[in-house]
């Protein structure tokens, strides 16, 4: 009080230390500082006193194990991979196994989820109720409990191998699997997948040039059409100008099984499934709360304007739906990642099943190996909140 | 900022070196003396080896090691806590200290006996890896497994055996690997596998819960060694010692003829080496930190190895097994234990 009535006293005065001590912004950078240095005491505390007692009890520590040879087999791997590789490798194999699992059951799942929440506010009594029943019935369900249900259900109504369903393309489909042909690669394929990258400019080049188009002018360019035929053109045309460069390896029946070709595991479908399935009900609940989310006098205005029913959703509901939906949606895809994990349940030899089951077995590196898995996790959560934190920031610019 | 100065001070003193739970760590003995109760890491339901029967409670030639420490100790054998463990669970439960035995179809192997913080105390039966198909596969060797998808449970030796036999074999297969035994087992029977493997003794002791016994067969191929037997931590030898030598007595006790039935007279027998074992003469228990008649009670609550094995797995069960390899040495088995003097 005194010191705001007289201020320039206050100001000469020379800072004594105990001055330093009431100024909440020094205090503030100390008590920072202090609480930064309890910490890092604190863990590294923790680390040597792990380690100690590691070697108390005989345990091995460190991460040379990553080195030696792993000497198990995993049963589907997207990179080459023999027993007599190292851990290390056995650990990307399942790291990778774990991302193609997330990446397509977000994508999966974002599309179900998409159209079940819309047909949960649909007009249509019967499909409302569909996808009411749909969402209520899978939200309540462990998803453990799902891909139970998912994976021996599948399993129980596949014929055993001799007696596969034929499919279409040389394919077959038994309780081994989905028997595909492997498409064996030959020297103009290099051409192919370089028309199929050329086609993938142009059409963003022909949207922008749309787009740039519509601001200056007003005029709208067709888009889609010309597109889809550059997509589909121009690798058709370097196919068949580079002589149709592939060969298909045919699966054909064994004594156990189909030999050759290119199988998809049902371990993989039931966890594809059962994830998607259940997350799919959470991302439908979320759609439909955004799409009610934008006030009616928004369709309403877009009607008084002229705007078809599908361009009123397009271009004024959806854009304003997705500022609500995206943040839960972040969320859902952060489930869906950390749940593929429940694949050891059903013999998926995902991150956890291969490096934090068998790896940790054979090794007995408990610590190493779970702070290594977790690390992985985290950094495909934060990865994942980055990305859709872009996300996020670019739709709502579209706010006016 | 004074209760957080007390708060980083009641942190650092807590932090300081030497505090850790294995600075600290006492005699196992004395910690199961005093809780009353020897907690003890057994399967989570293996017919013959560790399973609970009528009324909870738990049977098997594991829990007779269990029961027979606590008998030991306690001089009643029921003193056991039962910690039904995963093959995945059991070392990490044997090394935070959740179990002070574990006793559960446990192979001995050099790195689980060195690095991982292990102490194998003994081998109480002698199995090997096996493989059960469905008799309908028309398969009688394990080398027409060529193209087969093979049901295998993870955190056991199995998986590594499997791996090693295909290889140096030459012959391709399909591992299909779970977590649990039940999940395992479904696959199996769906069809999802041809061929479940395990060490034979748990082949045939599943084979029994499976709906149709009859439409199983275990085939002849044994390709690894299987010691199975009881394990600690490290760093107490007095308390490896107590569990090595109750399975010592237990088979000492079988080949001096010394019986759950027999024993009290037996206390008057002139041999000196039952008088050692029943602790009639000299001083063995104190050596390892027990009451003198620690093998007299063993055998009397619990019985000798031979008994054991006989009404767990053998002719007076229902898995039958022979004794085989698990005969007394001086049966033309491995079975032997070195001299109580
Ligand atoms: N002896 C082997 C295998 C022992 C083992 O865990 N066997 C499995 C397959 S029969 C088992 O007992 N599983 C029961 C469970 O985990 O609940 C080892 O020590 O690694």
């Amino acid at each position: 009080m005194t010191g705001a009535s007289k201020p320039q006293f206050a100001r000469r005065r020379p800072r004594s230390l105990s001055d330093y001590f009431y100024d909440p912004k020094t205090r503030g950078v100390v008590l920072q500082i202090l609480v930064a240095l309890l910490l890092v005491y604190f863990i590294s505390e923790i680390v040597s006193n792990t380690i100690r007692n590691l070697e108390e009890q005989g345990i091995a520590s460190g991460f040379g194990f990553l080195d030696r040879t792993a000497g198990f087999d995993i049963s589907q791997s997207l990179i080459p991979y023999a027993n007599t590789m190292t851990y290390a490798r056995a650990f990307l194999v399942g790291l990778l196994n774990t991302l193609l699992v997330a990446v397509l059951g977000i994508i999966l799942a974002t599309l179900i989820g998409f159209v079940i929440g819309v047909a949960r506010l649909s007009k249509n009594w019967l499909i409302a109720t569909l996808a009411g029943v749909y969402i209520e019935t899978l939200r309540n369900i462990p998803p453990l409990l799902m891909l139970f249900a998912v994976y021996f259900g599948v399993l129980k109504n596949l014929p055993a191998p001799r007696k596969s369903l034929e499919l279409p393309f040389s394919s077959f489909l038994n309780v081994r699997g989905l028997y595909v042909p492997a498409p064996q690669w030959e020297a103009g394929m290099s051409v192919v997948l370089a028309a199929i990258a050329a086609a993938i400019l142009g059409i963003v080049f022909l949207n922008w040039r749309a787009r740039r188009i519509r601001i200056q002018t007003g005029a709208l360019k067709p888009v889609v059409l010309p597109s889809l035929l550059l997509l589909i053109g121009l690798p058709s045309a370097a196919f068949l100008a580079t002589g149709m460069p592939v060969t298909f390896d045919v699966p054909e029946l064994g004594r156990f099984n189909l030999k050759g070709g290119m199988v998809v595991l049902p371990e993989f479908i039931a966890l594809v499934a059962g994830l998607t399935l259940y997350t799919a009900a959470f991302i439908a609940e979320i759609v439909r709360s955004g799409i009610l989310s934008v006030p009616k006098g928004q369709s309403e205005a877009a009607a008084a304007l002229g705007l078809k029913e599908s361009h009123a959703m397009r271009l004024v509901i959806i854009p304003q739906a997705l500022r609500v939906i995206i943040p839960p949606l972040t969320n859902q895809y952060l489930n869906l990642t950390k749940n593929s994990s429940l694949a050891v349940a059903i013999g998926y030899p995902d991150l956890v099943s291969v490096f934090a089951g068998t790896v940790l077995n054979q090794t007995n590196q408990a610590v190493e190996v779970i702070l290594i898995t977790m690390g992985v996790y985290l950094t495909i959560s934060l990865l994942t909140s980055v990305l859709m934190n872009w996300f996020n920031a670019r739709m709502a610019l579209v706010e006016r | 900022m004074r209760y957080w100065l007390a708060a980083g001070l009641a942190l650092l003193a807590g932090f300081g070196p030497g505090t850790g739970p294995a600075a600290a760590q006492s005699s196992t003995l004395d910690a199961v003396k005093a809780r009353g109760q020897l907690q003890c890491g057994v399967n989570t339901g293996l017919a013959g080896f560790s399973a609970p029967g009528e009324g909870g409670i738990w049977k098997g030639l594991d829990v007779d090691i269990c029961r027979g420490v606590s008998a030991a100790i306690f001089k009643s054998a029921d003193k056991v806590k039962y910690v039904p463990l995963t093959a995945k669970e059991r070392f990490t439960a044997l090394q935070s200290g959740e179990i002070d035995v574990l006793s559960r179809n446990t192979t001995w192997t050099m790195s689980r006996d060195t690095s991982a913080g292990l102490n194998f105390a003994g081998i109480n039966y002698y199995d090997g890896q096996g493989f059960m198909v469905k008799k309908s596969l028309d398969v009688v060797s394990a080398k027409e497994l060529s193209g087969a998808s093979i049901c295998v449970q993870t955190g056991t030796t199995t998986e590594l055996n499997l791996a090693d036999y295909f290889r140096s074999n030459k012959i391709e297969y399909n591992p299909v690997v779970f977590e649990k035994l039940p999940e395992v087992l479904a696959a199996y029977n769906s069809g999802r596998c041809d061929a479940f493997t395990t060490d034979v003794s748990q082949l045939y002791s599943i084979r029994l819960t499976l709906g149709n016994p009859k439409e199983h067969i275990v085939l002849p191929e044994i390709i690894s060694k299987e010691p199975l037997g009881p394990a600690v931590r490290q760093g107490d030898p007095q308390w490896a010692n107590i569990v090595r030598w109750v399975l010592f007595a237990m088979i000492n006790a079988e080949e001096l003829e010394i019986t759950q039935g027999n024993v009290e007279e037996m206390k008057n027998s002139k041999n000196p080496e039952v008088r050692r074992l029943l602790g009639v003469e000299g001083e063995f228990g104190a050596g390892i930190g027990l009451d003198n008649d620690w093998a007299y009670q063993i055998i009397k609550l619990v019985g000798n190895y031979g008994e054991s094995f006989d009404r767990n797995v053998g002719a007076g069960s229902a898995l039958g097994i022979a004794r085989g390899q698990n005969a007394l040495w001086k049966n033309g088995g491995l079975q032997y234990a070195p001299p109580i003097r």
